[in-house]
């Protein structure tokens, strides 16, 4: 029902450029509900992933990632619901009957076995034949490019290589479906970022199934086809990054996936597409309207930051004067250089603070602002998201 | 370690050396009265393997050492597999009502005075109306050294990761499997010091054995035991020095195997 709503919000279909293949579902997950004593852990949860997806499970520590996530592998039962993949009801089936396997947050390797005999590991309780087994080994630690450590145990390995031995072990049975529970989350930013990448190659030349659980937003937008965040154990939002980013469906996704300056304020009128609305703090925002209107006025408008532009004059006031340019006065306080962005903060005069980013796309600050100074900053009706409150 | 990380004063080399003479300066004395000559317990008369002689020539003594061996061999393996069984059920059983009561249950008996203990399995025999011998002394052994066992195992299973074994399983083992594939090999240094453990104190005990033996089946303790009331024989000196030399083997294996155990916890930790 979230998708529902987030592909009929205000963006253009024609802005999603990595919609996942349709297929048919590989896994349903029906209404499942999780209690661990009164506590409710996992609430109600539907949803759908397709075969060959890169889904990604976004949100805040404790609101039931993990749990969602062990019931797909067998090691928790809902208490209500049904899991359904290729179509059949998997309560039943045992851990290691499920054509699932699961890459755990602490890697969990053997520590009595080497490389080579965690990566087989699966594939002897497989039965397949020896010769076979050492192909395969073979074959995923070139896919890790772990080549020439196959002999070393785990604790004789760094954390990412621990890693990527993880990985091939998960691999190696060919799942129909992987779930990484965080799995990069021991690993320093560059490492992670291009384990990012690898692991994106190597889905794609796979073509598995891929569930990934993180609570780093930047790493979910970067690797996966859709992104499912929860809260509290619900699903806010499914959605494209881009679509998340750009169309939340609620405050609290906007607020949760990256920078946002928010306003609340009651409409003030409605003109075919664009809504007026008086704002508290900020004046009055002329903001494009959802495709779907709510019922109540008491909304809030959200802008994200790098579509806030500042200028010391501001744009022509024709456009002001017929609704096609907001336009906010103020002073800027705050000045952030970050390397490739400038992050400012302006106190407007009607008191509200507005973080607006700019790409620094010279060398030298001839676009830049000082703190202190007077600017106007503009932004168009159709980058507000209008939101209930 | 922590003797090299400060420095050995005169006074610590002093305290020391007295602290360890009075642990085995006794030992010591035994051990060297064991190669005596002199048929005199307190004449030295030179030295000399004849005591030794003496015992693997007493067909009673040897008897009761024989009796002795396969007490402690039968009844720590059954204590190793019960007291396991005890440690596994009892980390992995999760929170079951009484969980503490039985834990708790299970450490009791390491401190009952072995008096009681030994009085309590005497009642119960003579209850069942079992012949006393050498079944009711293995059973009394593997109650007395089960606990220990089960402490021991039990520690090194609460270190280990639990999703080792949900790996295992994910990765196509059932649940037995995957103790067997993903556990027990980082449990077994554990297990096996245990074992050794509890042969050990299998073959010290006086007190359980003599309540619950019967005519005829001795322990080697009971039997020396019994001899040392009619006088200090040199031949006891020497079966001392036997045994004092079988149970420090026993203990420097035992002691090697948790340390080899806990070595490999190290490594087992994530990161
Ligand atoms: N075995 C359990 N018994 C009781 N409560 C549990 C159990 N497992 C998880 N919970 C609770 O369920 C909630 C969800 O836990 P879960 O591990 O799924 O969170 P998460 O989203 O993975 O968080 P994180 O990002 O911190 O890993 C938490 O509040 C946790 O305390
Ligand atoms: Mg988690």
């Amino acid at each position: 029902m979230a998708e529902d709503i987030a592909n009929s919000g205000t963006l253009p279909d024609s802005v999603d450029t990595r919609l996942p293949p349709k297929d048919a579902p590989l896994l349903r997950i029906d209404a499942v509900e999780k209690r661990f004593g009164g506590f409710v852990a996992v609430d109600e949860l539907s949803l759908e992933i397709r075969t060959g997806e890169f889904f990604a499970l976004l949100g805040p520590s404790g609101c039931g990632k993990t749990t969602l996530l062990r019931m797909l592998a067998g090691f928790e039962s809902p208490d209500r619901g049904r899991i359904l993949l290729n179509g059949q009801d998997i309560a039943a089936v045992l851990p290691h009957q499920r054509p699932v396997n699961m890459m755990f947050q602490n890697y969990a390797l053997f520590p009595h076995l080497s490389v080579a005999g965690n990566i087989a590991f699966g594939l002897k309780r497989a039965g397949l034949p020896g010769a076979e087994i050492a192909d395969r080994v073979a074959e995923m630690v070139a896919l890790v490019k772990l080549e020439g450590l196959e002999k070393r145990r785990p604790d004789q390995l760094s954390g990412g290589q621990q890693q990527r031995v993880a990985l091939a072990r998960a691999l190696a049975r060919r799942p129909q479906l992987l779930l990484l529970d965080e799995p990069l989350a021991a690993l320093d930013k560059k490492l992670r970022e291009s384990t990012q990448l690898e692991l994106m190659a190597l889905q794609r030349r796979l073509g598995t199934t891929f569930v990934i659980v993180t609570h780093d937003q930047e790493e979910a937008m970067t690797m996966a086809d859709r992104i499912g965040v929860m809260e509290s154990g619900r699903l806010e939002q499914v959605a494209t990054p881009r679509q998340l980013y750009e169309a939340p469906v609620s405050r609290w996704v906007a607020e949760f996936v990256g920078d946002i300056n928010i306003f609340e304020g009651t409409v003030e009128a409605r003109d075919g597409g664009r809504l007026t609305i008086a704002t508290r703090d900020a004046g009055a925002i002329v903001a494009a309207a959802p495709r779907q209107p709510g019922e109540t006025t008491r909304i809030c408008v959200a802008i994200r930051p790098e579509k806030v532009r500042l200028s010391r004059r501001g744009p022509v006031a024709d456009a002001v004067e017929i609704g096609a340019i907001n336009r906010l006065e103020g002073v800027v306080t705050d000045v952030s250089y970050l390397g490739g962005l400038t992050g400012y903060t302006v106190k407007l005069d009607d008191g509200a603070l507005v973080r607006a980013s700019m790409a620094n796309i010279a060398r030298l600050d001839i676009d830049s602002y000082a703190a202190g100074q007077r600017v106007v900053a503009w932004f168009s009706p159709d980058d507000c998201v209008v939101l209930e409150r | 370690m922590a003797a090299r990380a400060s420095r050995l004063t005169r006074f610590n080399i002093a305290a020391l050396a007295l602290g360890f003479a009075f642990l085995y300066l006794p030992i010591v004395i035994l051990v060297i009265y064991s190669f005596n000559a002199s048929k005199l317990v307190t004449v030295w008369g030179g030295w000399s393997l004849r005591w030794y002689g003496d015992f693997f020539n007493d067909q009673a003594m040897l008897a009761a050492a024989w009796m002795s061996l396969r007490v402690a061999l039968v009844s720590a393996t059954a204590a190793t597999l019960l007291g396991t069984l005890a440690a596994v059920a009892l980390s992995r059983g999760g929170h079951f009502r009484g969980r503490t009561l039985f834990s708790g249950m299970l450490y009791a008996p390491l401190v009952m005075p072995e008096v009681i203990t030994g009085l309590s399995l005497l009642l119960l025999f003579v209850a069942l109306d079992a012949e006393r011998g050498f079944w009711t002394v293995t059973i009394a052994h593997t109650t007395l050294t089960m606990c220990f066992v089960a402490v021991v195992v039990q520690s090194r299973l609460g270190s280990l990761d639990r999703s080792l074994e949900e790996a295992a399983m994910d990765l196509g083992c059932d649940p037995v499997r995957a103790f067997f594939a993903a556990t027990v090999p980082l449990i077994w240094p554990a297990v096996a010091a245990g074992w050794m453990l509890a042969c050990a104190l299998s073959l010290d005990d006086l007190v359980i054995a003599s309540f619950t033996t019967g005519p005829g089946s001795a322990t080697l303790p009971i039997r020396i035991y019994s001899e040392v009331r009619l006088g200090v024989k040199p031949e006891i000196n020497a079966i001392c020095t036997l045994i004092i030399g079988v149970v420090t083997l026993v203990i420097v294996a035992a002691s090697l195997a948790s340390k080899l155990s806990s070595a490999r916890g190290e490594s087992a930790a994530p990161l």
